[in-house]
């Protein structure tokens, strides 16, 4: 369990979070939804244990993350960013190893088994091929999903592969943000696969902060709806994702359907109601 | 390159190693007196009749060392100092750190220290506190701009600095008396006519110092190059690092500009070279960098020697007369 108590977060002299009150199940699968400048971001690193509310705390599996190493949290939790802009030329293979930092010493060199994580992880989001290429040589969607395989080797145990098949055991947390932002229909539904897939297979507990209402529709069972750094809705995607809801988070009409041939929510967005958020 | 990464890593300390052997040992025995490496080592004729041995151990052996450590320091940290910035045009030429140092050291050398460092040179001190001082404006700039150093603002804060430390240098050379004037002037255009041994063992400390902490630095930085949160959510310290690294690359600069001067684009051209020759993984780079920059400013400094021998040219106008053109090349070929 991934949980936000009370947490807030500033700025300088700017509130970016305001007593947020979020839990991530072990397993689950959470979209986190919002306007620009929502905190949608700032909620992802302070659950990620990069940023250290000012107030509140965070706590996995019941442990204060502020009472964890670096490296204990990197162990169990790994952030996927919207962009990975890389300075030097590695290879994916050398990008997908470099999840294995908090695993080895200062000066142990990754060994067959850290490699042999890094190509289970390189499968698991179907980047195997592209192992030797250079990761700047790559197209976003391709990027994007090597990344995630870095994040994936970050959170495999040198013991095992593959988490036991109850999902029992500590919770190993994915949390991505805006993963779909600058991909085609095709990359987005693809990412929406391998999340799906690295959920109910890999025991992974995901939370994804998007913009995209269908993304999220699609592949959240539970969504945490975040307007000026406050919770204003968290539930079951079925429950919260409401024509009423949507209005209150974007200042906007929205149709919310459901579609036959997923069964899933759809949203139209109709018009604007306001000035936009906040107003 | 294949093979397993510590196999790579032995390759690659054997390969620069055995260059910077090679052209070490041949560069004593290049210059504008010929001499014989047998005469050099033998034993029956005393040092002070032994015109080869003097030659090969006062005039030309310093030089070569000062030439190993300047450009082992240089090219090391124009590695650290562009994985740290996040691009690879920063070095501690190009952000001004070499001039910063000058300035420390040439208010050493003008006006003498108020301070001293027993066991330490003072110009050395004053070198390292300029680079510092340089590099806690660089780190100012980064640090206010979490996104990494774009090339425009990297290049607009060297230029910026080196004016800067260069008028504050013009202006302590006027107050300079003219014999001092000289000496500097040449120092300024990087100079390895070092003279002996002496000005070696007290940039020594520094340099190895710097590397001591730079043998820490190849994992985070490799990291770092993902960007900042990247790295951080690996598990690296990312403050500890840039602090660290920022440091051991203002002392091994600090190092390198009191004994040479400001010599110019080692940090540039070497790391580039390297990394098209054993790829990004900063566990090789280093390494490479290091061996390869010192058996690269050791041939530039024979070319100095020799070029208009008996003249001598200063060691800095090779290199950069080498590196702005290589400069300006990369800077058209960066994306």
């Amino acid at each position: 369990m991934l949980r936000a108590a009370s947490v807030s977060f500033a700025y300088g002299s700017h509130r970016v979070l305001d007593e947020v009150d979020v839990a991530i199940a072990p397993g689950a699968l959470v979209g986190i939804l919002g306007p620009n400048g929502s905190g949608k971001t700032t909620l992802i690193t302070v659950l990620g244990g990069i940023a250290r509310p000012a107030r509140g705390e965070v706590t996995l599996d019941g442990t204060t993350l502020s009472r964890l190493s670096r490296v204990e949290i990197a162990r169990r939790m790994a952030i996927v960013p919207q962009d990975t802009h890389l300075t030097f030329d590695y290879s994916v293979l050398e990008v997908a190893l470099m999840g294995r930092y908090p695993h080895l010493s200062s000066f142990e060199l990754e060994g067959p088994r850290d490699i042999e994580i890094a190509r289970h992880a390189l499968a698991a989001t179907g980047t195997s091929d592209l192992e030797q290429r250079s990761f700047l040589s790559l197209s976003g969607g391709e990027r994007q999903r090597v990344v995630i395989a870095s994040a994936l080797a970050q959170l495999a145990d040198a013991e095992v592969l593959t988490p036991p098949p109850d999902g029992r055991g500590p919770s190993r947390v994915l949390l991505l943000d805006e993963p779909t932002a600058s991909l085609d229909p095709a990359y987005q539904l693809e990412v929406a696969d391998i999340l799906r897939e690295l959920s109910t297979r890999g025991h992974l507990t995901i939370a994804v902060c998007t913009h995209d209402l269908n993304f999220a529709a699609g592949l959240c069972r539970e969504l945490v709806m975040l307007r000026d750094g406050r919770v204003i809705a968290a539930g079951p995607t079925d429950e919260v994702l409401t024509p009423e809801t949507i209005r209150r988070l974007y200042g906007i009409d929205a149709d919310v359907q459901r579609l036959a041939a997923t069964g899933r929510l759809s949203v139209v967005p109709l018009r604007r109601v306001s000035a936009g958020p906040g107003a | 390159m294949t093979g397993s990464l510590g196999r790579r890593v032995a390759v690659v300390w054997l390969t620069f190693g055995a260059l910077l052997l090679l052209i070490g040992a041949a560069a004593p025995l290049i210059g504008s007196t010929a001499i014989d490496l047998r005469r050099v080592f033998v034993a029956t004729v005393p040092f002070d009749e032994n015109v080869d041995a003097q030659i090969f151990f006062v005039a030309r052996l310093p030089r070569v060392v000062a030439a190993a450590i300047v450009g082992g320091a240089l090219a090391a940290a124009g590695v650290v100092f562009q994985a740290l910035l996040r691009n690879p045009l920063a070095t501690p030429f190009t952000l001004g750190v070499s001039a910063g140092a000058s300035l420390g050291a040439m208010l050493a050398l003008t006006f003498g220290t108020p301070v001293v460092v027993p066991g330490l040179s003072d110009s050395a001190v004053a070198s390292f506190v300029g680079a510092l001082g340089a590099v806690a404006i660089v780190y100012g700039l980064a640090t206010a701009r979490q996104r990494g150093f774009s090339t425009t603002v990297l290049l607009l804060a060297g230029v910026t600095l080196n004016s800067f430390f260069s008028a504050l240098i013009l202006f302590v050379q006027y107050l300079a008396d003219f014999s001092q004037t000289f000496r500097t002037v040449r120092w300024l255009m990087g100079d390895l006519d070092v003279g002996g041994y002496r000005p070696i063992l007290s940039a020594l400390p520094f340099t190895l110092g710097a590397f001591a902490i730079f043998a820490w630095l190849p994992r985070p930085l490799n990291l770092l190059a993902l960007g900042p949160d990247s790295a951080a959510t690996r598990g690296v310290d990312v403050l500890r690092t840039q602090r660290l690294a920022f440091f051991s690359a203002s002392l091994a600069t600090g190092a390198a500009v009191s004994l040479g001067g400001p010599i110019g684009f080692v940090g540039i051209i070497i790391p580039h070279l390297v990394r098209l020759i054993v790829g990004a993984d900063h566990r090789l780079v280093l390494p490479a960098a290091t061996l390869f920059g010192a058996a690269f400013l050791i041939a530039c400094d024979v070319v100095a020697r020799t070029l208009l021998a008996p003249l001598e040219l200063p060691v800095g106008v090779v290199t950069a007369v080498l590196g702005g053109p290589f400069f300006l090349w990369l800077l058209i070929r960066q994306r």
